[in-house]
């Protein structure tokens, strides 16, 4: 089955025409986006090219996935506009996929095949076509041998294989991911993390990519986009990762990206911190008033 | 890699499983029998210190019950009651299901019907009695109505309250994966509410036997609630142990029956009961 993938995957990568061909371009244009009083996000811009895979790298809480549900169209921004090869987004679109962090968003009642077959199904493809195309992903996945299982059934790896064959099948022109390996353990997650470099090269689609880890980033990117730390997040810096496919971390060039990476969150990090009145320099400040004499024995005698 | 863990459940563990699910399982039939002995026991107890005009033994009410079973009054009380339940509670399940569906589905509704769940579902069945023998005469329209009645505001809440239940990451899925409004109403918000609409069917069929005895207050002939005020006026203190016996005893079988089969055939929705 590798064999079959691996053989199906080598020409899809030489000829780029035809894997451009089947992405979108996505461009973000000065969005910010407030729910009600609170500014989640704040003047983004960003290009992204067709096919190409991008990583939101920041510290949790800045509004990653905020601009995700803006670009899957199921938060609409404040200003500023979102397009896929120059069309606006308006809402929930079968052409921009979005696979979720928790894979509470597969169907519990419906198997593994009837999963996959969601899209096509509502979409009012033929039963013969929604068979085919759930095979077809989910050999891409490598979860044929699973269709007849429910999700219940599969271990969290698996389900998300599953929700990631799930949005191929409806042969999306982008494909979004809210920390989809971020509840995995950290084999599984590094095995899911070939699999996708592998899964993104077959498919050719835009890869939208939302994560905090660091390596995960340089292991999958095209360019990586740093954001600041919210409320009111934007984008610090981007990275392009100009490294061979398949990456290897212990490349120079990969470990000093990861430095400079490193150095670039933590400040934001630390910034986050700060706001909110984790830092220790104010520790100390509190100190002095839990002192012993203030002890909980103390206590009962100032109330009487 | 990940597959191998699901493969390799080795045969044995869950045989032996089963083994020791089996033995669960007697093991609680073993403490239902010894729990109805004892209550039979303290009812026998209570018969002996008051005397057969207040508490008839548990002899004289299967006498009894032989007595009423013999001339086919205990089978029709039984009958028409049972159906009279299984009419207005099953209505109850087909107007209360869609009308949770669009109360938990759609604001506008929701709003506009409110506060006439919250009003009515204070009001219980016995209070409209006599309103609904005025308005449906003495016939069985009178009694389904009011178990329907009954039945209807519960499965309502909970269906509704499922639906407002449902994972915002599965409707954002479905939306996004192409399915227009009434696919998701259709292909994930009932499929996601149907463990609340069992627990909805199944506390409305508690409601139902509650309310059958009220409901069969005036001018039924036939019926568990009929025979227990009729026996009342004949100062038979068993048949009416008899006629409430029957009620528990029916009641446990009806909810068994509805669970088992919701637990059959929903299994893969996540009913577990």
């Amino acid at each position: 089955m590798t064999n079959a993938i691996k053989a199906a995957t080598t020409p899809a990568r030489a000829e780029k025409t035809d894997r451009s061909g089947h992405g979108a371009a996505v461009r973000v244009d000065g969005v910010d986006i407030r729910f009600g009083s609170f500014h989640a996000v704040r003047d983004i811009s960003l290009d992204i090219a067709a096919g190409e895979f991008l990583c939101l790298l920041g510290p949790s809480g800045c509004g990653k996935s905020t601009l995700l549900s803006a670009l899957a169209g199921f938060v609409r921004p404040h200003q500023g506009s979102l397009t896929v090869d120059g069309t606006p987004v308006t809402g929930p679109d079968p052409e921009l996929g979005m696979v979720f962090q928790s894979s509470e968003a597969l169907f519990d009642w419906l198997t593994v095949r009837q999963n996959v077959a969601f899209g096509p199904r509502m979409r009012g493809r033929s039963r013969a076509e929604q068979a085919a195309l759930a095979d077809e992903y989910l050999g891409l996945v490598g979860l044929r041998h699973c269709a007849d299982r429910y999700p219940a059934q599969l271990s969290g790896g698996m389900r998300q294989r599953v929700q990631i064959a799930r949005v191929l099948a409806n042969k999306p022109q982008v494909v979004l991911m809210d920390e989809p390996f971020g509840a995995l353990d950290a084999q599984t997650r590094q095995v899911m993390q070939e699999e996708m470099a592998r899964i993104w090269q077959a498919s050719g689609c835009t890869v939208v990519f939302v994560t905090h880890d660091i390596d995960e980033a340089i292991l999958l990117a095209d360019r990586i986009a740093v954001m600041t730390a919210g409320p009111a997040a934007s984008v610090k810096s981007v990275y392009p990762v100009d490294l061979p496919r398949p990456r290897d971390e212990s490349d120079p060039a990969a470990l000093e990206l990861r430095r400079s990476l490193r150095q670039d969150i933590g400040e934001e990090v630390r910034k986050a911190l700060r706001d909110q009145g984790l830092d220790t320099e104010r520790d100390t400040e509190l100190a002095p008033e839990r002192s012993p004499e203030l002890g909980p024995e103390s206590g009962p005698e100032e109330e009487r | 890699m990940t597959t191998v863990t699901v493969e390799a459940t080795p045969k044995p563990r869950t045989e032996r499983r089963a083994l020791q699910a089996t033995r669960l399982r007697l093991r609680t039939v073993a403490l239902y029998a010894v729990s109805v002995l004892v209550g039979i026991g303290v009812w026998q107890l209570l018969a002996m210190s008051y005397g057969p005009s207040l508490v008839a033994s548990p002899s004289a009410t299967l006498s009894a019950a032989g007595e009423l079973a013999s001339d086919g009054t205990l089978t029709n009380s039984i009958i028409a009651s049972a159906r009279r339940i299984l009419i207005g509670w099953g209505l109850g399940l087909l107007v209360g299901v869609p009308a949770g569906l669009f109360i938990g589905q759609i604001r506008l509704v929701r709003q506009l019907l409110e506060p006439y769940i919250e009003f009515f579902r204070f009001i219980p069945p016995i209070a409209f009695v006599t309103l609904a023998v005025v308005w449906l005469g003495i016939g069985e329209s009178s009694k389904v109505v009011l178990i329907f009645y009954t039945a209807v505001f519960i499965v309502i809440l909970n269906t509704s309250a499922g639906v407002m239940a449902v994972s915002e990451s599965k409707l954002r899925a479905a939306a996004s994966l192409g399915a227009s409004r009434r696919q998701i109403l259709r292909g994930v918000v009932l499929p996601s509410t149907v463990p609340y609409i069992i627990t909805g069917a199944r506390l409305a069929m508690g409601n139902s036997f509650l309310t059958i005895v009220s409901a069969e207050i005036v001018a039924a002939q036939v019926g568990l609630g009929a025979l227990i005020w009729t026996s009342r006026n004949y100062g038979r203190i068993d048949w009416v142990f008899v006629g409430i016996i029957t009620l528990g005893i029916l009641g446990f079988v009806f909810d068994r029956v509805l669970r088992i089969v919701a637990s059959r055939v929903l299994r893969r929705y996540g009913v577990k009961l």
